[in-house]
């Protein structure tokens, strides 16, 4: 061990030592973290699974204040918001990416670029305020429904939210496509709009996939807007109008419910099965993100 | 290649002892990270802060007591936040706050675990207060008895012709179920006060967050219809009057109404302290219940008839 050619390097002083360490361990306390809180998640979850029958536990009515404790009405409310909520954001946000990238004059991009990571620091209550004041009552006296506060509302509000993180990572991606790229695709004789669409935008999809799974993960996420403006009705939501109908999140769930519960009840443990639940989807989901950034096609100088 | 020079360096030199330290001071932080919450528990009006939380249907009255006693004793702080009669039951158990406001009464359940931790909730019955049924002032519906709010919210009356009113569809508004108007109106009105019944809530209620969002949603959407506390209902809203049945008075909720019993829907509103109070925390309560009472009708509440 000691006659390893370390010996014969000059020792280093205390002080990088500290800091090295200090970073290691700011580094690896993220993932230290991550892992507390999900044995805590576990630890305060996995007793529901015993204390509730899984036919309960899986059914379709939530009363937890009267021992109904089905889940199924959440989870596929939250699946319903976020997914509708990404449908409407990714053709917006990859328009305006390739706007900011690929068309805009230099000065615009210069304007829009910090006016959208502005858009990224809106608080969700000022949007869920301005949902339930505003775009509300708009959705219902425009789609003549009879409560504006629907999961099309929420999944509005979420799509603007989610927008920011879309077009910020897709325009970076766009960004890493060489410049030779798109100077074939005009020699060539395509339109710099065929270039745009059949050369840059393909070659930049994978991180363009990646600006999607970002923006699902911000929105399954989030609670207070979507607490505010989507009703909160723990219905299923089956049928072709249960998007323009109220529903009940697993985020506002336990927002609303886990201020309430004495803690150690069947409440409590259900709020956290919850918790359990959600950390899975976004981990899924930042696991597929993560993959679609490692794996990315070295092809043609693209890096 | 930094990293790995200082990794080498660790292990070679002096290392043991020395990521053994950083360890430990690791873990010293972290258990006295565990540990401190319990040394905070406060110790009920020994202090000269007084915190008090609970109900959303009492935390304006709550406030305006509190400021109102801050202004005749200014050597005493209370501070009042809201979030639901559980809410303020559990951060009381919890040994939190030192005074809990509750629209319902403490539940067995509450009690039990109190009395695991060896808490005696001490119950003082402070205000009187209507739950009154609010529609969208465009709706010509203007009396309804209480079976036909039970057949409402169970879903069986869905539409506001059922009730003499427009050909249009009826929005189901309820507090959250950390509420106690929710535990109140589901036992109260939707069950009839029928112990027995499993009725429960139709699962297309719509859950609002808070008073405020009742309101909003009453306020712009002619279909809807809510219930919430007197003290809550701005005028931009229409209160119904209730009937217990189709042969009795419809009865509109009011300071005399609630006081002389004719209005069907109408509760106690409590405060609990964790065992019995003392110093300013006594005094407090003591004012609440005498002097205090001058404020209630102020905030749409009916005050207590007798002195206690």
């Amino acid at each position: 061990m000691m006659t390893s050619p370390v010996d014969r390097r000059e020792p280093i002083k205390l002080g990088a030592f500290l800091i090295e360490w200090f970073v290691r361990l700011a580094g690896l306390s993220t993932i230290g973290f991550v892992i507390l809180i999900f044995f805590f998640l576990l630890r305060e979850g996995i007793p529901a699974l015993f204390e509730v029958p899984l036919s309960n536990l899986f059914g379709t009515a939530w009363y937890p204040t009267f021992g109904y404790y089905g889940t199924i009405p959440l989870i596929l409310g939250s699946l319903l918001v976020t997914l509708t909520a990404v449908v409407i954001a990714l053709p917006l946000g990859i328009a305006s990416a390739v706007f900011v990238r690929e068309v805009a004059p230099n000065w615009v991009r210069e304007v829009l670029k910090p006016l959208i990571e502005v858009l990224a620091g809106i608080p969700s209550v000022v949007l869920g305020f301005f949902g339930m004041t505003i775009l509300v009552p708009a959705i219902r006296t425009l789609l003549n429904i009879p409560t504006g506060l629907t999961a099309f509302s929420g999944a509005l509000v979420l799509a603007y939210m989610a927008l920011p993180t879309i077009i910020s990572v897709a325009e970076d991606a766009l960004d890493a496509v060489p410049k030779s790229y798109r100077d074939a695709g005009l020699a060539m004789g395509a339109t710099r709009w065929q270039t745009i669409w059949r050369v840059v935008v393909p070659a930049a999809r994978s991180g363009i996939v990646t600006a999607v799974m970002l923006g699902l993960g911000r929105a399954i996420g989030e609670t207070m807007a979507v607490m505010m403006i989507t009703g909160n009705a723990a219905r299923m939501p089956l049928g072709l109008d249960a998007l323009f109908k109220p529903v009940r999140t697993m985020t506002a769930t336990v927002a609303a419910e886990m201020g309430e519960v004495a803690q150690g009840s069947v409440h409590y443990h259900v709020l956290f099965g919850i918790g359990i639940i959600l950390f899975l989807v976004t981990f899924v989901i930042n696991l597929f993100a993560a993959k679609s950034i490692f794996k990315k096609r070295y092809r043609g100088g693209l890096r | 290649m930094k990293w790995a020079t200082g990794l080498e360096f660790a292990r070679a030199r002096q290392a043991p002892w020395r990521s053994l330290l950083v360890w430990l001071i690791l873990l010293g932080i972290l258990l006295s990270g565990c540990s401190a919450p319990q040394q905070s528990t406060p110790q009920p009006g020994s202090s000269r802060t007084i915190i008090n939380k609970g109900s959303d249907t009492l935390v304006n009255l709550a406030l305006a007591w509190a400021e109102a006693y801050m202004a005749l004793h200014p050597e005493v702080t209370i501070s009042v936040t809201g979030g639901g009669s559980g809410t303020g039951l559990t951060a009381m158990l919890n040994g939190t706050i030192d005074l809990a406001n509750a629209s319902r009464s403490i539940k067995q359940e509450e009690l039990d675990q109190a009395a695991k931790l060896g808490i005696e909730p001490i119950e003082y019955v402070v205000a009187l207060d209507a739950i009154a049924i609010v529609v969208n002032l465009e709706n010509p519906v203007d009396r309804i008895t209480l079976p036909q709010l039970s057949a409402i919210y169970t879903g069986q009356i869905t539409n506001w012709s059922q009730l003499g009113g427009d050909n249009l569809p009826i929005v189901l508004l309820s507090r959250e179920s950390n509420s106690g108007t929710y535990v109140y109106f589901l036992e109260n009105v939707i069950r009839l006060g029928d112990s027995d019944s499993k009725l429960l809530f139709a699962p297309d209620t719509l859950l609002m967050p808070s008073s405020e969002g009742i309101s909003v949603e009453v306020r712009q959407n002619p279909n809807a219809i809510g219930y919430d506390g007197l003290g809550y209902v701005t005028p931009d809203q229409k209160v119904l009057a209730v009937a217990i049945d189709e042969n009795s008075p419809y009865v509109k909720p009011s300071v005399e109404t609630v006081n002389d019993g004719s209005y069907p829907i109408s509760r106690e509103l409590y405060m609990y302290t964790p065992g019995e109070p003392s110093g300013e925390l006594a005094a407090y309560l003591e004012w609440i219940r005498t002097d205090g009472q001058e404020l209630i009708p102020k905030l749409g509440f009916v005050p207590l008839i007798d002195e206690p």
